[in-house]
């Protein structure tokens, strides 16, 4: 169908604005939620004094982290010291745009819930995420600070190590799904529900898991956070770091979060399909209804992404950095390489 | 739309390889090749090879330039310094170079009728097109460069560890 090219325009432009809006805000409510989950698992309250239960916690730190004097450390080489955070936050914003949040429902010919749909969604997700790690390590470079140099040196070779066996894991799903947009891969998954999802029906249960600690070790979080491990480290690569260049460092923390939290949805657990399959009928609500429910699915399970870290976070300890190698490499890369050979050969053996 | 976008990831491509040249700190030069290797992936998009793109980010831009910068880092190398050269290539360097480009210029437009053009368009190479040529038509050549490489590494291991 052919698209009017200014309804296109304006369409795309607003569906990027509300997207960065929603995953602005979502960033901020990740960090209150993750301070509120650890404080009660280490038998605390977690931030509650400003609004009620502490809900314009992300509000203040906001404020106060724009108002702070954003200093200029007299070592630092100027130009990539300023560009790393702008190179880390902007690929942390970039991935989220290939991520399809609800059904393909069309308005004038524009898909709503998606920026952009497009043939390789998969890979591009990858390619962003492996440029992404020039944020960290030019900030470790540039900073002229040892503590975050070798924070930042940690940072790359843990990133690149498990980026291996995260792109490994995602072969398996492919095999299964034949394709690399994301907009088939889930399509497949939704005949039946909770059952054709490729956790379960694909049987890629061991790539689910694989790609969880991969996700855990590409996004620096506990019990992989060893780039910013502060008893060793102070903060890691962003030490030299205040006010808005260390929150955008931040930030696309979260975000990264985030969208390895989407990733996953939409690879293993059937993205924005519904659990129970068409047990119920599919037009509950009416338009608004069939619009929304697939995005309530899909926030459902990002959350539930979004709790597992936390409380990952909150139970494990730190790896050793031989231990996080020998793991990433000894363990997690056979394991996804034996996952692509097995489903290769069942979906040979059901070919044939 | 296909000429305007080559003409600037083209652009940014030769602004990035001469920079490269002229950067006199490692960490600039290694950064300015990957400008280089990410446009170029552009220019690959652009004739429609999505995958080879994809892959040129991944591997290029991503994997092997973060290796290089991490050894700079590592290395803590400084400004280059400057030599007076040697005079050799002063005096073949250019000459040579205008040859060997004058030649590859030749030998290509000599050749072009055998060889089909590439031409800018909406039409695209898909991944499971690649894997068909890949994996079927030219599967030894595939597979015996996969050899090579291993070979390659393994080199690369036996002469790191030949202090032991």
């Amino acid at each position: 169908m052919e698209v009017n090219f200014w309804i296109f325009l304006l369409l795309s432009v607003l569906k990027v604005a509300v997207v960065t809006v929603i995953l602005l805000t979502a960033v901020a409510y990740t960090v209150l939620l993750e301070r509120k989950v650890v404080g009660r698992i280490q038998n605390r309250w977690g931030p509650t004094r400003v609004g009620p239960f502490g809900l314009l916690q992300p509000l203040a730190d906001g404020i106060k982290l724009f108002l702070k004097e954003d200093l200029m450390p007299t070592g630092v080489y100027k130009p990539l010291y300023i560009a790393a955070p702008v190179i880390a936050l902007s690929c942390a914003l970039l991935s989220i745009s290939m991520i399809p949040f609800g059904a393909n429902i069309k308005y004038h010919g524009v898909d709503l819930f998606q920026i952009s749909d497009i043939n390789i969604g998969l890979l591009v997700i990858l390619g962003i995420t492996s440029v992404g790690v020039y944020g960290v390590a030019l900030s470790g470079w540039s900073s002229n600070n040892k503590y975050s140099l070798l924070g930042a040196l940690r940072a790359s070779a843990q990133v690149i190590s498990y980026e291996l066996a995260l792109g490994l894991s995602v072969i398996g799903v492919i095999l299964v799904s034949q394709s690399f947009r994301l907009r088939e891969i889930v399509d497949l998954q939704a005949r039946h529900g909770i059952v054709s999802w490729n956790v379960f029906g694909g049987f890629q249960f061991v790539a689910f898991f694989i790609y969880l600690t991969a996700a855990f070790a590409e996004t620096n979080r506990t019990p992989f956070d060893l780039p910013e491990a502060e008893s060793e480290l102070t903060a890691g690569y962003h030490t030299e770091y205040s006010s808005m260049k260390f929150a955008m460092f931040f930030m696309a923390e979260y975000a990264n979060m985030i969208t390895v939290g989407c990733v996953a949805t939409l690879l293993f657990l059937g993205g924005w399909t519904s659990p129970f399959g068409h047990l119920f009928p599919a037009d509950l609500g009416g338009v608004v209804g069939e619009a929304l429910l697939p995005v309530f699915w899909f926030v459902a399970k990002v959350f539930c992404f979004l709790f597992l870290y936390i409380w990952v976070r909150g139970t494990l300890p730190r790896f050793r950095y031989d231990q996080l190698m020998g793991f990433g490499w000894k363990f997690l890369m056979p394991l996804a390489i034996a996952n692509i050979l097995a489903t290769s050969l069942w979906l040979a053996f059901h070919a044939a | 739309m296909h000429l305007v976008l080559f003409i600037i990831f083209g652009g940014l491509c030769v602004a990035g390889a001469l920079n490269l040249l002229f950067q006199r700190h490692p960490i600039n030069a290694a950064l300015s090749l990957i400008v280089v290797m990410s446009s170029l992936a552009v220019l690959y998009l652009l004739l429609g090879a999505e995958f080879l793109a994809a892959a040129q980010v991944i591997v290029y831009s991503g994997a092997i330039m973060v290796l290089f910068t991490f050894v700079i880092m590592l290395l803590n190398a400084g400004s280059e310094e400057r030599t007076h050269g040697s005079k050799a290539a002063y005096a073949i360097g250019i000459p040579g170079a205008a040859a060997l480009f004058a030649a590859l210029a030749y030998i290509f437009l000599s050749n072009s009728k055998s060889l089909s053009t590439a031409k800018l368009g909406d039409y695209i190479v898909t991944t499971s097109d690649l894997s068909r040529v890949l994996f079927r038509d030219l599967l030894l050549p595939f597979e015996v460069t996969s050899v090579l490489i291993l070979v390659a590494i393994l080199g690369a291991v036996a002469l790191a560890r030949r202090e032991h």
